[in-house]
C-alpha cells in the first residue's frame, strides 16, 4: 500500500475541461488495492471519461456493493454523491435512488462476485427495469478479497493460482445482458484504455442501462499461467469486434473519408457513437448477431470486445413507470405527499 | 527507436539537473539529504570532495545549479541549494581529522602553482595527498586570490576563507607569499616537474573616454575593491556612479554605501533583462538603496577645474530585428551629476611575465592557447586554469579547472598521455525498504522557498565587514531540504519484468509515463505521449520492446517528481527507485562516492 498521498503537482500542459476542471479534480483517494490491479486502470479510464464529458461531480452518484471492485468508487470523483451498499445489493439501491432523483448520473461499479454470484438476481432485475445508469463489472474471475477462489465468471478449465481447475460453467455477463433485453452491452479490457474510454463515455450518455463488462486482471490471485483472465491471456485472446468512437454534441462532426462501413448511433443527449465492426456481417444494432458472434468467440476461446450491442430507442425505467419528470427531491412537499384526504379518496377507488 | 542506454552514466547524471549544471558536478541531492538529517559534517565533506570550498561557495557561488533545479519547473522557485550548502559549512563540527592528508613519503615530484586562488588551491588539494611537493607563489600576503581581495567581506568573511584555505595549505604546501612571479623563464629554470598558472584575471578594464585622466575620482572597480580590502581606501564621496552591471558592479555599489556614499547609481547600457549580475545580488543592492539606470551609454566625464562633477550619457533605445539581433539608437544625451565613478565593465587576465620565447603561445587579446580538456598550454608541463585560462568565470569553474589540471599534472608527471583520463562511473542502489517504503523522503513538500534573513540596514552600513546574510537555522534548513525532489533517486526500469498493467501510468501525478507503439522519430514520439514532451532539453527514456505487446515504455524526464509512486504501484518491481551515485574521476583515481561515508 502506498504510504504517501499523490503530490498535488501536475504536468504544465494539463488542461481544463468546459466546466473548468482538470483531470485531477476527478480523482479520489489513494487506491488501497494491490499494486498492478486492473481496477485502478478502470478508475483511470473513468476519470478520463468524466473529464472529457465535462461531467459535474456534484451531479453524479457513485454506487457500489462489496468487493475489491466496489472499493474503487472511493478512488475517483471525491466530490460526488455515493452509496456503498450491502454485498450484491447495489442494483436495487441504485434503482431506488434513481427512482427518487432521476437527474443524477448513476455510476455503478461492481465485480463478478458482487454481480454474478451474490447479486445475480439484483443485476438481472436492474437490466429488466432498464434503470438509467452506467453499470461497470470489473471482472477478474476470482474472489480477490478472500484470496482467489473462483467466481461465477471463471471459465471452465481455467486454473487457480494453486493449480485447481474450475469445472463449473461460467456466467457471461454480456450474454446474460443480451438475453435479458439490455439496450447497451459492451465488453472491454482494463489494459486497453483507447477502447475503454469511448465505451465508458457512450455508456454514460446512453438512455437506459449500460452494461460494460471490463476484464480487469487480479494481479495477486489470477494473473498466472492457466488463468483466462490474466493480462497475458487477454493480450493473446482479445478480439476487438467493434471499434467505438464517441463524438460529443459540441464537437463539429466531420465524417472522415473512409470506405469502411460505419454505424452511427445518435444518443439521447445529441452526441453520436460511431461504430465500426471489424468482423464481417457484424451489426451492433442486431441483438441476434451480437449474441451469435459473442458465443462463437467464446467457443473459439476468444474474448470479443467493443460496444457489442446498442439500442438507443429503448425505454428506461421512468418511461415505463410513467413517473413524474421532476426529481422527487425537488417536488414541493404538498405535491410529494398530498395528505390523508387524497390517500382516502385513492383508497375509495378500491372498495 | 533504439532503447536508451542507461549504462552510460551521462543519462542518469543529466536527470540530476543540479549536478549536471554544476561545473564541478557536486552531488547536490545527497548532501542536501545529509543536511536534512542533521549530518552537517558528512554533508560538508561530501560537498568538499568536488567543490573544495563549501563555506566560501555557500556564500558566493553564482549557482548554476539553481536555474537548472527541477523544482523551478514545477514550482515558483528552485531549492535554495547554495544557502543550504552554507548551512552545512556553518554548523559543521571539527572535521580536520577526516580531511585528506599528505603522505609522509613524498613521490619526488615538485610542482609550482602561480597564484593562491581557488584554481591553484584545488590543484594543491588534489595533488598533496598523492605525495607531490607543492609550492604556491602568491603576490599578496594571504591566500584566497580574488575570493579575498575582490569579494567584499560583508558577503564573505575573512575567517571562512582562512579556514578553508588552511585545510589545503595545512597538508604541507610551501607558501611563497608576497612573491609575485615576474618571469616564467626564471620559474621554469627552477626545475619544477610541472607549472600551473592560476593567476586569475586581476586586470579591471578601463574606459578611455574624454575626461578619464583629468581627475582622481575615477576608479577601476577591481583595484578599488582591493584598496578597500587592504584598508587603503576608507571612504568615498557622497554621489557615486558605477559603470557596469556585473557582480563586481554590485560589490562596488554596495561597498560604496558602506564607505559613506549616500546616492549610488549603477548605470547600464542595456535593460535589466540583459544584466550580468546574479538576480539575488541585484536584489540585495536595491534593498540597500542603490539606484539602477538602464539604457545609458557613457560618452564623457564632466570635469570642472580638476573636479569631477558629473558624467555624460547617451540615452539609448533598443530594437530587435527578426533574427533577434538587438541594435540601439541614440535618443538624447543627459548629464548625471556625481562626485566619483567606479568602472566595473569587465576584467582581463594579465600575464605580462610570461616571455614570448618559451613556447607558450598566445591567441588574440593575450589569451594563452590552452587545451579545453587537459588545461595544458602549447608548452608541455605548463598548465592554465581559473580565470587565467579563458577569462573571467565563476569560482566553481576555477575549482573544476583545478581538478582537471591536477589530473593532467598527475598524468604528465607519471609519464602518461594526458588523454588517459580517469573514467566517470556510477553506482545504482535500490532504495526500497519494503511495501511503499523507501529510504528517501519521497513525500512532496509544497512549502515555498525559505527566505534568507538579512542583517538590518543600519547595522550593515556601520562596518564594511558585517555579514549581510545571516544563514538558515537548522529548522529552516531541514524544511528547505524537503523541497528537494531527490532527482538522484532514479526511476530504473527493467523491461523484461513489465506486464503492461498501466499501474505506473495511472498513478503518475505529472503524466511522465506512456506505453506506446514504436514511433518513427523522437519528435513524433514527443507529441504522442500521455502529456506532450515539449521541453526538448530534457531526455526521453525509451525501453526495449515489452514482452507482451512489443510496445515501448517511454518516460519524459522533464517534470518527474521522483515521488516513487510508479515503483510503489508496480506489481513486478519493473520500476525501482535507485540512488544514483556519480563516480567522478580525480587525480587520485576514482573518488570514493558517498557510499563509504
Amino acid at each position: 500500500m502506498t504510504s504517501i498521498s499523490k503530490p498535488p503537482v501536475r504536468h504544465p500542459s494539463a488542461q481544463k475541461n468546459q466546466i473548468g476542471l482538470t483531470k485531477a479534480d476527478y480523482e479520489g483517494g489513494m487506491s488501497t488495492l494491490c499494486a498492478g490491479c486492473g481496477h485502478d486502470s478502470v478508475t483511470a479510464a473513468l476519470i478520463q471519461a468524466f473529464w472529457e464529458l465535462d461531467l459535474p461531480p456534484h451531479r453524479a452518484a457513485k454506487m457500489s456493493g462489496i468487493g475489491c471492485s466496489s472499493k474503487t468508487t472511493a478512488y475517483f470523483m471525491k466530490q460526488s454523491h455515493g452509496f456503498n451498499s450491502v454485498h450484491g445489493r447495489m442494483p436495487s439501491v441504485t434503482t431506488g435512488a434513481n427512482a427518487a432523483n432521476r437527474d443524477l448520473t448513476y455510476i455503478g461499479i461492481s465485480g463478478d462476485g458482487d454481480s454474478l454470484n451474490i447479486g445475480f438476481g439484483q443485476l438481472a432485475h436492474a437490466i429488466r427495469r432498464n434503470v438509467n445508469m452506467l453499470y461497470v463489472i470489473e471482472n477478474n474471475g476470482v474472489y480477490g478479497l478472500t484470496k482467489g477462489q473462483f467466481s461465477a465468471s471463471a471459465d471452465v478449465g481455467s486454473k487457480s493460482r494453486k493449480g485447481e481447475v474450475n469445472e463449473q460453467t461460467p456466467i457471461d455477463p454480456v450474454l446474460l445482458a443480451l438475453t435479458l433485453g439490455a439496450t447497451f452491452v459492451a465488453r472491454s479490457f482494463s489494459g486497453d484504455k483507447t477502447q475503454l474510454v469511448p465505451i465508458l463515455k457512450a455508456g454514460l450518455s446512453h438512455h437506459g442501462f449500460a452494461l460494460i463488462d471490463v476484464i480487469s486482471p487480479c494481479v495477486s490471485f489470477n494473473d498466472h499461467e492457466g488463468s483466462a483472465k490474466s493480462y497475458a491471456y487477454m493480450r493473446r485472446h482479445e478480439v476487438e469486434v467493434v471499434e467505438t468512437d464517441f463524438v460529443p454534441l459540441r464537437r463539429e462532426i466531420k465524417v472522415p473519408e473512409t470506405h469502411e462501413e460505419l454505424t452511427v448511433v445518435r444518443m439521447h443527449d445529441g452526441s453520436e457513437v460511431r461504430l465500426h465492426a471489424t468482423a464481417p456481417g457484424y451489426n451492433p444494432r442486431s441483438r441476434d448477431t451480437a449474441y451469435r458472434h459473442v458465443q462463437a468467440c467464446v467457443r473459439k476461446g476468444e474474448v470479443a470486445t467493443g460496444l457489442l450491442f446498442i439500442d438507443e430507442s429503448g425505454r428506461e425505467m421512468h418511461d415505463m413507470q410513467r413517473t413524474v419528470t421532476t426529481p422527487l427531491a425537488q417536488l414541493p412537499y404538498d405535491v410529494l405527499c398530498p395528505g390523508s384526504a387524497v390517500l382516502d379518496s385513492l383508497m375509495e377507488r378500491y372498495r | 527507436m533504439a532503447p536508451t542506454n542507461v549504462s552510460d552514466p551521462r543519462y542518469f547524471h543529466k536527470v540530476v539537473d543540479c549536478q549536471w549544471a554544476c561545473p564541478a558536478h557536486t552531488n547536490v541531492p545527497q548532501y542536501l539529504r545529509l543536511i536534512g538529517q542533521g549530518r552537517y559534517d558528512d554533508s560538508y565533506l561530501l560537498n568538499r570532495e568536488s567543490n573544495v570550498f563549501p563555506g566560501i561557495l555557500g556564500r558566493t557561488c553564482d549557482r548554476p545549479c539553481e536555474p537548472a533545479c527541477r523544482r523551478g519547473r514545477i514550482d515558483e522557485k528552485p531549492v535554495a541549494i547554495c544557502r543550504l550548502k552554507r548551512v552545512a559549512a556553518d554548523l559543521r563540527g571539527d572535521i580536520t581529522d577526516r580531511l585528506p592528508k599528505a603522505p609522509a613519503q613524498k613521490n619526488g615530484k615538485r610542482i609550482a602553482l602561480v597564484g593562491a586562488g581557488p584554481s591553484s588551491l584545488t590543484v594543491a588539494n588534489d595533488l598533496l595527498p598523492l605525495g607531490y611537493d607543492v609550492t604556491i607563489y602568491e603576490k599578496h600576503n594571504q591566500p584566497g586570490g580574488l575570493m579575498r581581495v575582490s569579494i567584499p567581506s560583508f558577503r564573505l568573511p575573512a575567517s571562512v576563507i582562512d579556514e578553508e584555505c588552511q585545510y589545503i595549505i595545512g597538508m604541507g604546501a610551501t607558501m611563497k607569499y608576497n612573491t609575485p612571479v615576474t618571469s616564467m623563464k626564471a620559474l621554469l629554470n627552477e626545475g619544477y616537474d610541472a607549472i600551473f598558472v592560476g593567476s586569475g584575471a586581476p586586470h579591471g578594464k578601463d574606459l578611455d573616454i574624454p575626461g578619464r585622466h583629468d581627475t582622481s575620482s575615477i576608479h577601476v572597480g577591481l583595484d578599488w575593491l582591493a584598496g578597500v580590502h587592504f584598508g587603503h581606501i576608507e571612504h568615498i564621496e557622497p554621489r557615486v556612479l558605477i559603470i557596469g552591471v556585473g557582480n563586481t558592479a554590485m560589490d562596488c555599489c554596495r561597498t560604496s554605501r558602506r564607505l559613506g556614499a549616500t546616492d549610488v547609481t549603477v548605470v547600464a547600457r542595456r535593460s535589466r533583462a540583459h544584466f550580468k549580475a546574479s538576480p539575488w545580488e541585484l536584489d540585495d543592492a536595491i534593498e540597500e538603496g542603490v539606484h539602477i539606470l538602464e539604457n545609458h551609454a557613457p560618452t564623457r566625464f564632466v570635469v570642472e577645474n580638476g573636479v569631477l562633477t558629473g558624467m555624460e550619457f547617451e540615452r539609448l533605445q533598443w530594437t530587435e530585428d527578426k533574427s533577434g539581433r538587438q541594435s540601439s539608437t541614440v535618443v538624447g544625451t543627459v548629464i548625471v551629476p556625481c562626485d566619483a565613478v567606479i568602472l566595473a565593465i569587465g576584467q582581463d587576465n594579465a600575464v605580462p611575465w610570461i616571455e614570448s620565447d618559451l613556447g607558450i603561445e598566445f591567441a588574440a587579446r593575450h589569451m594563452p592557447i590552452v587545451d579545453k580538456v587537459t588545461h595544458q598550454s602549447s608548452r608541455p608541463g605548463v598548465f592554465f586554469g581559473g580565470d587565467a585560462a579563458w577569462g573571467p568565470q565563476n569560482i566553481i569553474w576555477a575549482v573544476e579547472h583545478g581538478h582537471q589540471a591536477a589530473i593532467s599534472i598527475h598524468l604528465h608527471c607519471s609519464g602518461r598521455a594526458l588523454t588517459d583520463r580517469p573514467p566517470t562511473g556510477m553506482t545504482l542502489t535500490s532504495t526500497k525498504l519494503g511495501m511503499g517504503a523507501w529510504e528517501y523522503s519521497n513525500d512532496y513538500n509544497p512549502s515555498p522557498r525559505a527566505k534568507m534573513q538579512h542583517e538590518e540596514l543600519v547595522k550593515r552600513f556601520s562596518d564594511v565587514s558585517i555579514e549581510v546574510e545571516l544563514g538558515y537555522t537548522p529548522e529552516q534548513a531541514a524544511r528547505e531540504v524537503e523541497r528537494c525532489l531527490n532527482c538522484d533517486v532514479q526511476t530504473k526500469f527493467t523491461d523484461a519484468l513489465c506486464i503492461e498493467c498501466d499501474a505506473c501510468i495511472d498513478i503518475c501525478p505529472t503524466s511522465c509515463l506512456t506505453i506506446t507503439p514504436v514511433r518513427e522519430s523522437e519528435a513524433d514520439l514527443r507529441r504522442h505521449l500521455s502529456a506532450p514532451a515539449l521541453n526538448t532539453k530534457q531526455e526521453l527514456f525509451v525501453s526495449g520492446p515489452l514482452t507482451q505487446t512489443s510496445r515501448l515504455m517511454v518516460k519524459d524526464e522533464d517534470v518527474c517528481l521522483h515521488c516513487g509512486l510508479c515503483a510503489d504501484r508496480c506489481p513486478t518491481a519493473a520500476w525501482d527507485m535507485q540512488r544514483f551515485d556519480l563516480k567522478l574521476g580525480y587525480a587520485g583515481g576514482l573518488l570514493a562516492g558517498a557510499e563509504q561515508r
